[in-house]
């Protein structure tokens, strides 16, 4: 392996402290969710959502990033499992999700009750 | 093959290739790639059924409320918090072992592999007894002729079981089973309360209300007393706990979801532990000793890390958003 094989030990047990504080932010909104944050709407969700996912992409770096090592992995092969990763997931949910939200209208303008 | 063009012959030999990475290990990688998209694919389905169904979606943290110990009490996400906190430390466990296979420490590599099973081990049994949770259920609730399920609430809007206001009216009803029918019949158990039990139970105790699947102020709306006896007109089914047909939190698809993800990601751990497993015993018979490289458990490392990092997702979009 190219990379340098000295210990690493010491970036472990921080990026575990920062995995844990991140998790423990998250519960903690997800149990109090202050009103100016829950009540209110973002592009689309409300701004505490918007929180918890920008949180799991930071935790869901720093676990593949540090735990799976790609920091030391050649940029070309970092890439190229990243990049398809982020473009295919990022198109599947505006497809999918754009959709849901067109099913949601139809069924609540239409004539036919679906739920009784 | 003879003089062939081939100018890096090494790059083929399972060595370093042009990527830099041994093959081995990048087809560790590019499984965990698509297995990625294939849980996307399912986290998308399941946006995709609650933009839907966005107005009468459950609302996670009034579902996974159970701790073990505290009976009754209400501890939203406390538990899969812990969950997550024992996938993320058998994750670090996993990584030292990793790190300690560089250099070259049989004892180390083990005993980390070791507390990694461990950690797995843990992860499955709790996620065991979540679902025990979630098939059991709490409160119980009814569902109309049009599919929509109602629970009860008293006056201050607490939720109130079933077991707490039916009347017991001694009805002769028994589990219809194929050794009792003429005709090769046979029908799931029966609800610890009939429909009319519950409607009588309900008209009983003047402090119950019926609350809806629909939300407002991401509340669930609560009926008034004459809407909810008019609502229990159309009760059909007495629910209780969850299957895949029906559950008590409402929305059919919420369960589905909610078994067959988890449930495939449950799938994934079991199988992790199982290859976590079979390296850790290669480990103390020397395996990779002999080899001089360490290489395996850093392989069979990525894949507990990316089942980590899928739970990550489905904490965020099932318990948080």
């Amino acid at each position: 392996m190219a990379h340098a094989h000295e210990s690493n030990t010491k970036r472990i047990w921080y990026v575990f402290g920062l995995l844990s504080v991140i998790t423990i932010v998250e519960v903690a909104f997800g149990i109090f969710k202050p009103e100016s944050l829950h009540l209110t709407s973002f592009l689309g969700t409300s701004p505490l959502n918007w929180i918890f996912i920008i949180l799991t992409i930071v935790k869901a770096y720093y676990i593949m990033w540090a735990f799976m090592h790609l920091e030391g992995e050649k940029s070309s092969f970092r890439w190229s499992i990243v990049g398809p990763l982020v473009f295919l997931i990022l198109y599947l949910c505006f497809i999918v999700l754009i959709e849901g939200n067109y099913v949601y209208e139809v069924f609540n303008t239409g004539h036919m009750k679906w739920i009784f | 093959m003879g003089a062939t063009v081939i100018s890096h012959e090494d790059a083929l030999d399972g060595g370093p290739g042009p990527l830099g990475a041994t093959y081995g290990k990048m087809m560790m990688w590019f499984f965990i790639l698509s297995d990625a998209l294939t849980f996307s694919g399912f986290l998308a389905a399941y946006g995709f059924s609650r933009f839907k169904f966005i107005e009468t979606w459950p609302i996670a943290d009034e579902v996974f409320n159970h701790f073990p110990f505290m009976h009754g009490v209400d501890a939203p996400m406390y538990y899969v918090a812990l969950m997550t906190f024992i996938l993320i430390f058998s994750s670090v466990t996993m990584v030292l072992a990793v790190d300690a296979g560089h250099h070259m420490k049989k004892a180390k590599v083990a005993f980390y592999m070791f507390l990694t099973i461990i950690g797995g081990f843990i992860f499955l049994g709790s996620q065991a007894w979540e679902w025990k949770n979630f098939i059991k259920g709490e409160y119980g609730a009814v569902e109309t002729r049009g599919g929509s399920i109602l629970q009860f609430v008293n006056a201050s809007g607490e939720r109130v079981a079933l077991a707490d206001f039916a009347k017991v009216l001694h009805e002769e009803r028994v589990q219809h089973t194929p050794d009792k029918g003429v005709w090769f019949m046979g029908e799931s158990a029966l609800p610890s309360y009939s429909v009319a039990e519950v409607v009588e139970g309900f008209k009983a105790n003047p402090d119950v209300l019926v609350r809806t699947e629909f939300i407002k102020d991401k509340q669930k709306v609560v009926l008034t007393r004459e809407e909810s006896l008019k609502r229990l007109e159309d009760v059909v089914y007495v629910v209780e706990g969850a299957n895949m047909y029906r559950n008590e939190y409402g929305s059919k698809l919420f369960a589905n979801f909610f078994f067959f993800i988890t449930g495939f990601h449950g799938f994934h751990v079991f199988s992790g532990v199982l290859l976590n497993v079979i390296v850790f015993f290669n480990v103390l018979l020397g395996t990779y000793e002999k080899r001089k490289s360490y290489e395996m458990v850093e392989k069979v490392g990525l894949y507990w890390h990316f089942v980590d990092l899928v739970w990550v997702f489905v904490f965020t979009f099932f318990y948080l958003v």
